[in-house]
C-alpha cells in the first residue's frame, strides 16, 4: 500500500516526520518498507514578479514582459492576458524542463528576445487552470524555487500490509491507524448528493441469485455525464497511489477504493440489456471477455454479474469489454457490492487475476462501508463530469453480513498471555482508539464489540493481540521460563551424521548441498532401467524450471553435475559428499518415502600439492576414506561385494556395501558412457549410503581387550589362485578355520605375470600367531600354521607359490 | 736409548696430528701401541738397557704410551664428533616447502551455522526434531490456522505434488507433528530444508529454516523474548541490540517479528538493511490457540511459542555473501572459505 502523506493529511492531523511516522507505524505492525519523495514534474521554475507588461510591436496577440527573480530581469514573451505589473507569477528560466520534458530556451519571437516563459497551472500540471498565467499570492519571495514556495512534492510510504489487515487497504484505514498511534481525530470526507427527480427504482433493478456468494449489491446511476480527463489533483494522488489515470467515472471508482478500501465498478448502462443486473454463479467452461481484452473460460461457481441477458463482469474482480465506460457514454451504472471473500479468492486465483478489487475483496471489506462508498464516488463523478444523480439508491442485501458481537476479554488473560499486567485503563484506551465498544462486566471482565471493518477481530486472542500492538512491544520485560525437565527422544541419526561430517572433512572431503530436485531425464543419464524404483519421481506440479521438475531419487546425479561444474572453473581435484533425502514416490495419495542418504565423491589427483604425488585417485582411495569412517563407527562385520548392482557404475570397479550382512549402499567407479553423456573428462568415483540403516548397524559399546605381554610370530605364505579369487574370500576361509592362536592374517602382496600360469595370480597372506599367556615355540606355531595352510589349500584349490 | 723414547713420542705426536680420518687415527695407534708397535718394541727391548736406566726408561715409556693412549682417544672422539655434524650438514631441508598433508575438507556454511543454532538451543533444553519434507496440505497449511482459500496463502508461495500434497514451504508443519505425539511440556528445534517458488539474488527455491517451540504451563510473550534476547545475543554477540516488532502469522497471536542492529551499519543505515538501519532476523509468536485445538492441547491451560528463522540469511550476514545461490552452486573454491 503506498501511502501519500498529503493525501492521508486530508484525513488525520499529525505532527511527526515521514520518518518517525514510518518509525510509529513498523512498531505497531504496519511496516514501511520504503520512503519515497517524489517531485514536481518540472525543474528550474522560480516565484518572478512582472516588472512591466508592454503590447509586442509586432504581434497582437503577444505581449513583451518585464521580469525579475530578485536578481535579475528578464525579457520574457508572453501569450496570456491575464498580467500586469506587480503579479507574481512562475517563471520557467533558460535551462528549465517543463512538464512533457521541453527545456526552455533563448529565443527570439518575432524579432523580441525572449529569455523564459511564465506558465500556468496546467503548463506546470499543478492545477487545471489553463485560461492564464498562474498566479501566486503577492507576498511571495520573487527567486524561490516554485516548487518550495508552492510545497508542491509528496512522500509516500510503501507500506506492508499483513493479510490480516484489510482495513488498511485504504486511506482512511490507514488515517484511523495513525489516529490510534497519535491520539487524534479521524476527518471523514463530507459528501452531499443533488438528486434528479428520476428515482433509480424506475429505470433499473438487481436480482442475486447466490446470495452466499454475493450478499450485497448496491448500486446508483448518473445521467448525462461527459467523459473527460479527471482534475490534476486527483490524477496526481492516483499516480503517488502507483495507478494510472484513465478518465473521471473509472478514476473515481479508482480513488474511492483507495480512498475507503471499498472497490467499485461501473457500467455504461446503456450495454446493459434489459436494463438490470443479476448476480449469479458461472456454469463451468463460460466464457467472458473480460475489459483488458482477455478471454477467459470461467471455473464453475465464479461469481457473474449480468444485465437481463449475458455476462457484464466477473464479480469483485473485473468488469467486461462489452459494457465498459467508453469516451461517448452518457448514463453510469454504478456498482458497490460485497462478495464472499473465499469465492473472490478462488476465482482470482484460479483466473490467475489479482487484481486491486479482488486483493480487498478476498481480504474481507468493511460490509457497513459499501452505501458510503457508493455515495461518495457519485459525488465525484457527478461533481468532475457534470452528470445528474438519479433518485436513491438500490441496495439488493438478501444475507445479513454477521460482525462478531460481545468477545469477551479477561484482564486476567492478557497477564498470562503477556507476561505482565497492563493496567484496566490503558487496555479500555487502546481498546477505544481503534473504535471497539467495551461493555465492562465487573472483575476484570469485558465485552469488546469490534467495528465493522476489523474483520480479522473475532476471538479474545486478537483483542489481546491488539492492546499489546499498541501498548508496545519494547514495554514487555524479558523474562526466562521456568524450565519444566522432560526428556524428548533424541534422533541417533543427527548424531551420526556429525560424526561422518568430522570423519569425511578429516579425510579432504568438503560438504555441498544440491538443490533436492532435479530433472526426470537424470534417471536416463544414470542408465537407469525402466523398471528401476528411482524413476518413480516424485513430480512438482508447478516448477520453476524443467531441471528442477521432479524430486531426486538419487544423490549420485547431483554429484556428477557438481563435478562438472566444478571442472568448468578449472577445479579439477573434488572431494566433496552431501547428507540429504532422496525421495521415491509411494501411491498416490501417499506421502512419498524419504530416505537419509551420504553420498559423497572422488575425482582428479591423490594430492593437490605440485611436488607431492600425481597419481591420478582410484577405487581404493574412496575405498580408504569409507574405511574410516565404518573403522572410527566400530562396524566391524563389512563386506564389499562385487556384484553386479549400480547401471552408473563400472561393472569391474564397483560394489555394494554390506554392514552385518544388511546391504547399506554401494561404491565404485562412474561408468564411462554416463561421463561421456554428461561430458565429463576425467573419472570418477562415488558411494550412497543408507544413514537410517547405517545408524542402526552402529554399535556404540565398546568393550576392552587385554593386551598381550608375549611377541607375535608371523609367517609368509603365497597362494597360486585363479585371477576371479577376491581377497576379501581367501581371508574369510583363512579366518573360518577358527584358529585361536591365528591373532591376524592380511594381504601383504600381489602378484601375476611371468613365472605364473596365465589367468592366476600369487596372493601373498601373512599370518599372524600369538599367545595370550606366553610365547610360542616353534613346532606350536609350525603346527597350526601347516594346519592352516593346508586346508586353506583344499579349500581353494589354491597352490602354494615356491 | 732415553733420546729414542723423545724421538717416538715426537713422531707419533705428529704423525697422529696428521690422521684426520678413522682408519688413519687407527693405523697410528697399532703402528706405535700395537702388539708389533714401535713403543711395545722399545719395552719389549729393556733388557738391553743398562740396569741403571732401567727404571728412568720403563717409566718414561709408560708415560709415552699413556699420553698416546689419551690423544689417540681424542683424536677419535673428535674425529667422530665431526662426520656426525658432517652427516647433519648434509640432511639439511628447505623447510618452507609445502608440508605433505591431506588438506581438510569443510562443513557446509549453512550446515555450521545450523549446529550453532542448534547447540545455543540445546543448553535451554530444546531437543531436535524432524518431519518430512514432502507434507500433507495439512500439516504445512490447515492445521497451522492457513485454511485454504484464504489470503495468508499468498505470504508462501507453493511447489505443489498434488492437491494435498506440497513441498513444504516452512519448517511449522514438524511442530504439529510433534503436538499430535506428545503431550507438553514441549521443547523441539525442527532444522531442515523448505521450498518456495522464487528464485533471485535473495530467494533460491530450496533453502533452509530452524522452527523452535515451547509450550508449557504459563508461558508467556515475556519469556519469548527472554529466550530468543539470549539467542540472538549468542549468536551475534552480547551487545547485539534488537527489537521485537508486531507482525503477522496465522498459527501465531500475538506475533513478532524480530530485527537485529544491522551488523554491517551498526544502524545507520546501509545497502545490506535497505537504509532502515535493521535487519529482519526471525519470525515468532505465541502459539495461536487454533493451533492447539487442532492437536488437542488445551489453550486454557497450556501456552507456548513458536520462532523461525532462515540458516542462509544467518550465513549471508556472518559472512557477508551477497548473492544467496551461491551457497547452493557448490563451488568448491567458495566452500573451502568457510
Amino acid at each position: 500500500m503506498l501511502v501519500s502523506l498529503k493525501w492521508l493529511k486530508d484525513y488525520i492531523d499529525f505532527d511527526l516526520t515521514a520518518q518517525e511516522l514510518a518509525d510509529r507505524l513498523t512498531m505497531a505492525g504496519l511496516e514501511v518498507d520504503e520512503i519515497k519523495t517524489i517531485t514536481p514534474k518540472f525543474s528550474g521554475v522560480v516565484v518572478a514578479e512582472v516588472l512591466s507588461v508592454a503590447p509586442h510591436p509586432k504581434a497582437d496577440k503577444l505581449s513583451l514582459c518585464s521580469v525579475t527573480d530578485g536578481t535579475e530581469t528578464y525579457p520574457v514573451v508572453c501569450g496570456a492576458k491575464n498580467i500586469k505589473a506587480g503579479d507574481v507569477v512562475p517563471l520557467a528560466k533558460v535551462g528549465a524542463v517543463i512538464p512533457g520534458g521541453y527545456t526552455i530556451k533563448s529565443t527570439v519571437l518575432r524579432g523580441e528576445k525572449s529569455d523564459g516563459m511564465l506558465c500556468s497551472e496546467a503548463e506546470l500540471e499543478i492545477g487545471d487552470d489553463a485560461s492564464g498565467i498562474m498566479q501566486l499570492p503577492s507576498g511571495m519571495t520573487p527567486g524561490i524555487p516554485l516548487a518550495t514556495a508552492l510545497d508542491l512534492g509528496d512522500t509516500v510510504l510503501d507500506v506492508s500490509i499483513t493479510p490480516n489487515r484489510s482495513d488498511c487497504l485504504s486511506m482512511i484505514g490507514m488515517a484511523r491507524e495513525v489516529a490510534a498511534l497519535t491520539g487524534g481525530k479521524i476527518k471523514m470526507p463530507s459528501i452531499d448528493i443533488k438528486e434528479s427527480d428520476e428515482d433509480i427504482a424506475l429505470l433499473s433493478s438487481v436480482m442475486i441469485v447466490d446470495a452466499d456468494l454475493c450478499p450485497r449489491y448496491s448500486a446508483r446511476m448518473i445521467k448525462n455525464v461527459k467523459i473527460g480527463d479527471s482534475p490534476v489533483w486527483m490524477k496526481a494522488r492516483l499516480e503517488a497511489a502507483g495507478m494510472r489515470a484513465i478518465n473521471n467515472v473509472v478514476d473515481v471508482t479508482n480513488f474511492v477504493m483507495l480512498e475507503m478500501g471499498q472497490p467499485l465498478h461501473a457500467f455504461d448502462f446503456r450495454f446493459l440489456e434489459e436494463g438490470r443486473i443479476v448476480v449469479r454463479k458461472s456454469k463451468d467452461g463460460e466464457e467472458f471477455v473480460s475489459l483488458d481484452e482477455k478471454r477467459h473460460v470461467l471455473p464453475a461457481d465464479t461469481v457473474l454479474i449480468c444485465d437481463g441477458k449475458k455476462p457484464v463482469a466477473i464479480g469483485g474482480i473485473m468488469g467486461g469489454l462489452n459494457s465498459e465506460v467508453k469516451e461517448d457514454t452518457q448514463v453510469i451504472f454504478l456498482e458497490s457490492a460485497y462478495f464472499n471473500p473465499s469465492s473472490i479468492r478462488r476465482s482470482a486465483r484460479r483466473l490467475a487475476m489479482p487484481t486491486d478489487a479482488a486483493f480487498r475483496f478476498e481480504r474481507g471489506i468493511d460490509p457497513e462501508g459499501v452505501i458510503r462508498a457508493l455515495n461518495r464516488a457519485v459525488q465525484l463523478i457527478a461533481l468532475f463530469s457534470g452528470g445528474a444523480v438519479c433518485k436513491n439508491y438500490i441496495d439488493a442485501y438478501p444475507q445479513k453480513i454477521t460482525a462478531v458481537q460481545n468477545i469477551p476479554l479477561r484482564l486476567d488473560r492478557i497477564r498470562e498471555i503477556v507476561g505482565m499486567a497492563i493496567a484496566s485503563e490503558d487496555v479500555m484506551c487502546i481498546l477505544k482508539s481503534l473504535d471497539m465498544t467495551v461493555l465492562d462486566e465487573g472483575g476484570g471482565k469485558y465485552l469488546v464489540t469490534p467495528p465493522t471493518f476489523r474483520v480479522d477481530i473475532e476471538r479474545e486472542i486478537d483483542l489481546i493481540e491488539e492492546v499489546v500492538r499498541l501498548y508496545g512491544y519494547d514495554r514487555i520485560p524479558v523474562t526466562v521460563p521456568a524450565v519444566s525437565v522432560k526428556e524428548m527422544d533424541v534422533i541417533p541419526r543427527l548424531a551420526l551424521e556429525e560424526r561422518i561430517r568430522q570423519l569425511l572433512t578429516g579425510g579432504g572431503y568438503s560438504e555441498i548441498i544440491n538443490y533436492s530436485f532435479t530433472t526426470s531425464s537424470s534417471a536416463d543419464g544414470l542408465l537407469l532401467p525402466p523398471e528401476d524404483e528411482r524413476r518413480r519421481f516424485v513430480v512438482i506440479k508447478n516448477p520453476l524450471t524443467e531441471d528442477q521438475s521432479v524430486m531426486r531419487t538419487t544423490m549420485s546425479y547431483g554429484l556428477l553435475e557438481t563435478l562438472k561444474k566444478n571442472m568448468n572453473n578449472a577445479s579439477l581435484n573434488l572431494k566433496i559428499f552431501e547428507i540429504g533425502r532422496i525421495f521415491l514416490k509411494r501411491g498416490d495419495g501417499d506421502l512419498p518415502e524419504e530416505k537419509n542418504i551420504l553420498a559423497g565423491l572422488l575425482s582428479g589427483k591423490v594430492s593437490e600439492d605440485l611436488w607431492g604425488l600425481k597419481l591420478n585417485v582410484d577405487f581404493y582411495d574412496l575405498k580408504g576414506c569409507l574405511e574410516n569412517v565404518f573403522y572410527d563407527l566400530k562396524l566391524e562385520k563389512r563386506r564389499y561385494r562385487a556384484e553386479i548392482s549400480e547401471p552408473f557404475l563400472h561393472p569391474g570397479q564397483s560394489c555394494n556395501l554390506y554392514v552385518n550382512d544388511t546391504k547399506i549402499g554401494f561404491m565404485g567407479q562412474v561408468h564411462p558412457e554416463v561421463l561421456e553423456k554428461m561430458d565429463i573428462r576425467s573419472s570418477a568415483y562415488l558411494f550412497e549410503i543408507n544413514l537410517d540403516m547405517l545408524e542402526k548397524q552402529v554399535n556404540p559399546h565398546i568393550h576392552y581387550r587385554e593386551i598381550s605381554k608375549f611377541p607375535a610370530v608371523t609367517r609368509d605364505v603365497a597362494f597360486v589362485v585363479p585371477m576371479s579369487m577376491e581377497a576379501d574370500k581367501m581371508l574369510e576361509i583363512v579366518l573360518t578355520q577358527r584358529e585361536d592362536l591365528l591373532e591376524n592374517v592380511g594381504i601383504f602382496d600381489i602378484y601375476a605375470g611371468k613365472g605364473l600360469e596365465e589367468g592366476t595370480k600369487s596372493l601373498g597372506l601373512r599370518f599372524s600367531y600369538r599367545a595370550p599367556d606366553r610365547t610360542l615355540t616353534d613346532a606350536e606355531i609350525n603346527s597350526i600354521h601347516e594346519r592352516i595352510v593346508s586346508s586353506t589349500v583344499r579349500l581353494t584349490g589354491a597352490k602354494i607359490r615356491a | 736409548m732415553i733420546s729414542d723414547i723423545l724421538q717416538l713420542e715426537k713422531s707419533a705426536l705428529g704423525e697422529l696430528a696428521e690422521a684426520k680420518t678413522q682408519e688413519s687415527i687407527l693405523a697410528v695407534r697399532t703402528k706405535y701401541l700395537g702388539r708389533k708397535g714401535l713403543l711395545t718394541g722399545l719395552l719389549r727391548n729393556i733388557a738391553q738397557v743398562p740396569a741403571d736406566e732401567k727404571p728412568l726408561f720403563g717409566k718414561r715409556c709408560n708415560e709415552v704410551k699413556e699420553l698416546l693412549e689419551e690423544k689417540i682417544e681424542e683424536a677419535l672422539k673428535l674425529q667422530a664428533q665431526g662426520k656426525k655434524e658432517a652427516i647433519l650438514a648434509k640432511e639439511k631441508i628447505d623447510v618452507t616447502l609445502p608440508g605433505r598433508s591431506i588438506p581438510p575438507g569443510r562443513v557446509h556454511p549453512v550446515i555450521q551455522i545450523r549446529r550453532e543454532i542448534c547447540e545455543i538451543f540445546a543448553t535451554f533444553g530444546f531437543s531436535v526434531v524432524e518431519g518430512p519434507e514432502v507434507e500433507l496440505d495439512y500439516y504445512n497449511f490447515e492445521a497451522l490456522n492457513i485454511p485454504k482459500d484464504h489470503p495468508a496463502r499468498d505470504m508462501q508461495d507453493t511447489f505443489y505434488i498434488e492437491d494435498n500434497m506440497v513441498l513444504r514451504t516452512h519448517t511449522s508443519p514438524v511442530q504439529v507433528r510433534i503436538m499430535e505425539k506428545v503431550r507438553p511440556p514441549v521443547r523441539i528445534l525442527s532444522p531442515g530444508r523448505v521450498y518456495r517458488p522464487d528464485s533471485d539474488v535473495s530467494h533460491t527455491p530450496m533453502f533452509h529454516q530452524i522452527e523452535g517451540l515451547l509450550v508449557d504451563r504459563g508461558i508467556s510473550f515475556a519469556d519469548l523474548k527472554g529466550i530468543l534476547t539470549a539467542f540472538l545475543k549468542k549468536v551475534f554477540g552480547s551487545d547485539t541490540i534488537l527489537r521485537f516488532r508486531p507482525s503477522f502469522f496465522p498459527f501465531t497471536e500475538p506475533s513478532a517479528e524480530v530485527d537485529i542492529r544491522c551488523v554491517m551499519c551498526r544502524g545507520k543505515g546501509c545497502r545490506v538493511c535497505g537504509q532502515s538501519g535493521w535487519l529482519e532476523i526471525l519470525g515468532s509468536g505465541m502459539v495461536d490457540p487454533a493451533v492447539f485445538k487442532n492437536v488437542g492441547y488445551d489453550a486454557e491451560i497450556y501456552s507456548g511459542f513458536a520462532f523461525g528463522l532462515g540458516l542462509e540469511r544467518i550465513a549471508m550476514l556472518k559472512y557477508g555473501i551477497s548473492d544467496i545461490r551461491l551457497l547452493f552452486e557448490n563451488d568448491i573454491r567458495f566452500l573451502k572459505q568457510f
